[in-house]
């Protein structure tokens, strides 16, 4: 019996060792894929990196799913773009995975959000107007230069966590660095003719990509952030585009098709899909391929 | 300018093959430009960097200084400016819910047939207009070890219940987490979640009859979270037992325990499951009914075994526009000890079942239907008082084997996620031949801080 009992929980332990991952690099977990893969560029075979969402899923709205907390359990340092954007979802997820590491204030949780500056910070907090954010519009990763902002902060903290690779993490940052802003100027050239073109977008989280370019937002599908569109509203929009006109609209590959396409053929203005982040399509593999497939659909749209 | 000066000399320059001494001090002159310029553009670059950085360290301290949950500050953050008195107060939040119901039988004869009365909150409620049960929880973090919380009900019969009060770890890192106070209990997959998130106006009719609603212990509850890939996690909790089906006994010591196991993981991007065993065993001591004018006690133990599974689904894992979800849980419930009537007690002993099994589907934008069917078994119990001939049978008509059940659809709909408006048909056949037709008009609606719901 006692034989029994031990070979059972040798089984045990070896089949938990079996499905137990590997610690030999440092964990990340970043809530966006966009984090994802500006460590990927900034540490390399040093990590082992994975994204809470998928470019495709609404970062406002992500299930607490069990996977994603096991995930959060295992992981040494949290990226995250903060700034409300995951509070629907984060805190819960933190707390449940009872991993100390990575709860806010600790150096195991990065936020992103929190080292370039923001725009639309309300001046009124009011939940009749919509899903408001307190600390500002959250989707920052869209103007190029805040992803370089970042990245600078982001290579400290991993050396910080990871000192045995500092060096590492400075020398892939410095070449990164280098090769973002010869892209960043590259872009800005490509897009000059988007300078001044007024478009319609389906939520605020464009705006960081519509500052960097000099574009015009002159309405949104939805009639309040986080409100859905209706008929209604879709018509009101309609009327107030013939005395503002708008070259195109704007939506991310996560967001709805519907009310775009809907607006698209009463205005008769081109629907356009960004990406918005990594991994929407083949296209977009990596941050650098992010803007150059976002700015060439922009340009493309105007021409 | 340097993509212009380029343009303009780029083409002359190349045509010309013959290398002059003056064309190599022009070229040379220009790469010198073009020099100068890089360095330009990267110095300015790095003024603008900084620049930025400065901005966001300026709203970083703007933020903190209004609210507490300010972004998580850079390393070298400047401190903050004075903070407000109230930056410390605990985030409030509030549910706000109501009903109108029309219910073909009289609500004040609402019984499971075959069942002993649970004591909490069972049935459909009242007829007409409802007030639901107000929520108002209020949290915070208590200093780095420990966080806070409480959550009243506030009823339509103006009562105030404490639905849940406890403080619980922050820090204890290795997957630990230890609660303790009044809280929800971790077993089966519904208990765990407040009211307002259900799917349906009211609770499944196993967890009506076997813990009068939720079980909710005073006690301490620990839990354990694996190291795997794979989301496991146990737990356990020891409780006063005065809740339903236990009750105050009047003891020292931990007179309910109850443990559980969940796993769970990811079927691909788009779909994702959870299962669990528990197991809660409490003990009552003259825990009295009344049927018919009839008083009744019974005292002894009470166990409980419960299988919960879920399933999620939404295309790509993005819920926004389309989604799945799938639930049903198992509820085995023995009793053995005394039944007490009339003056005199003998060996009682029961086993008793329960399951329901329900879909909610979004097929659009802040539409959902659901369907849910429940069921209940009663079994016969061994009544000894009966067995020995002291009492017939009919001197105990609430214990009559009986099987109650009832199906029940409803609409819902969410303008935002701080609101719910709800449809809900039963067809609630509890009581022995008497099946009611239920219709329940609900709203549901969030203030404040919106606490994160969990899977």
């Amino acid at each position: 019996m006692n034989n029994i009992r031990t070979k059972l929980l040798a089984g045990c332990v070896l089949a938990l060792a079996a499905i137990a991952p590997s610690r030999a690099a440092l964990n990340v977990l970043t809530c966006e894929p966009e984090w994802a893969a500006l460590t990927q560029e900034l540490a390399g075979d040093k990590v082992s990196v994975s994204s809470a969402t998928n470019a495709l899923q609404d970062p406002h709205r992500v299930e607490a799913r069990p996977g994603l907390i096991a995930r959060t359990r295992n992981a040494d340092l949290l990226v995250c773009t903060g700034l409300d954007l995951e509070a629907g979802w984060l805190p819960l997820l933190v707390q449940q995975s009872g991993n100390a590491k990575i709860a806010r204030g600790q150096p195991g949780y990065f936020e992103a959000g929190s080292f370039v500056p923001r725009l639309d910070v309300p001046t009124k907090l009011d939940r009749a107007e919509g899903d408001v954010h307190a600390f500002g519009n959250p989707h920052v990763h869209l103007n190029p230069h805040n992803i370089a902002l970042v990245s600078v902060q982001l290579a400290k903290r991993l050396a910080a966590i990871d000192p045995a690779n500092a060096a590492v993490y400075s020398a892939r940052q410095a070449d990164f660095a280098a090769r973002w802003t010869a892209a960043m100027r590259k872009w800005e050239t490509q897009a000059a003719p988007l300078r001044g073109v007024a478009l319609v977008e389906h939520h605020r989280n464009m705006e960081y990509l519509l500052s960097w370019l000099g574009m015009r937002q002159v309405g949104t599908l939805e009639p309040k952030p986080g409100v859905e569109p209706s008929a209604a509203q879709l018509g009101q929009l309609l009327a107030q585009l013939q005395q503002q006109p708008a070259r195109l609209v704007l939506r991310a590959a996560y967001q709805d098709e519907r009310a775009s396409s809907w607006l698209s053929q009463r205005a008769r203005i081109p629907a356009v899909v960004i990406p918005y982040t990594v991994g929407a399509d083949n296209e977009s593999r990596d941050l650098f391929a992010l803007f150059d497939t976002t700015v060439q659909r922009l340009t493309q749209a105007v021409k | 300018m340097s993509v212009a000066l380029a343009a303009a000399f780029a083409l002359p320059l190349s045509a010309q093959a013959a290398d002059t001494p003056e064309l190599a001090a022009i070229r040379a002159q220009i790469a010198e430009m073009k020099q100068s310029y890089e360095a330009r553009l990267q110095a300015l670059e790095a003024r603008l960097q900084d620049a930025q950085a400065a901005v966001a360290e300026a709203q970083n301290a703007a933020a903190s200084a209004q609210q507490a949950a300010a972004p998580a500050a850079p390393v070298a953050a400047p401190a903050p400016a004075a903070q407000a008195d109230n930056s410390f107060n605990p985030s409030i939040s509030l549910i706000l819910g109501g009903s109108f119901s029309n219910l073909s039988q009289d609500p004040g004869t609402y019984r499971f047939g075959g069942f002993m009365p649970p004591a909490g909150e069972t049935g459909p409620g009242r007829r007409g207009f409802n007030l639901g049960e107000s929520e108002l929880t209020m949290g915070a973090n208590i200093d780095p070890m420990f966080a806070g919380q409480l959550t009243f009900a506030l009823s339509g019969e103006n009562e105030v219940e404490v639905e849940e009060a406890f403080v619980r770890t922050r820090s204890l890192g290795a997957g630990m987490n230890l609660k303790a106070g009044r809280f929800l209990s971790g077993v089966g997959y519904l208990n765990g979640q407040h009211s307002h998130t259900w799917d349906f106006v009211d609770a499944p009719l196993a967890y009506q009859a076997f813990f009068g609603g939720q079980y909710k212990p005073d006690g301490v509850q620990a839990r354990w979270l694996a190291p795997l890939d794979t989301f496991v996690e146990v737990g356990a909790e020891l409780g006063s037992g005065r809740t339903f089906p236990g009750n105050d006994r009047n003891k020292n010591g931990f007179n309910a325990t109850s443990v559980f196991a969940h796993a769970g993981d990811d079927i691909g991007d788009s779909a994702s499951w959870r299962a669990g065993l528990s197991w809660l065993s409490t003990g009552a001591a003259g825990r009295d009914y009344e049927f018919d004018g009839i008083q009744n006690a019974f005292s002894g133990r009470s166990s409980i075994w419960m299988a919960d599974a879920v399933y999620k689904w939404a295309p790509n894992g993005n819920p926004t526009s389309t989604n799945l979800k799938l639930q049903g849980e198992y509820m085995r419930r023995k009793e053995s000890g005394s039944l007490a009537s009339s003056e005199r007690a003998e060996r009682f002993a029961s086993t008793q079942s329960g399951w329901y099994l329900q879909g909610v589907y979004q097929f659009m934008p802040n539409w959902r239907v659901g369907l849910r069917h429940d069921r209940l078994a009663s079994g016969s119990p061994f009544i000894g008082l009966v067995d020995s001939g002291a009492l017939g049978i009919e001197a105990f008509p609430e214990l009559a084997s009986y099987k109650p059940k009832r199906s029940s659809v409803m609409l819902d709909w969410s303008p935002s996620e701080f609101s719910r408006l709800r449809l809900q048909f039963a067809r609630d056949e509890a009581r022995p031949g008497a099946p009611d037709n239920q219709v329940f008009l609900q709203y549901i609606m969030s203030l404040g801080t919106h606490a994160g719901h969990t899977f």
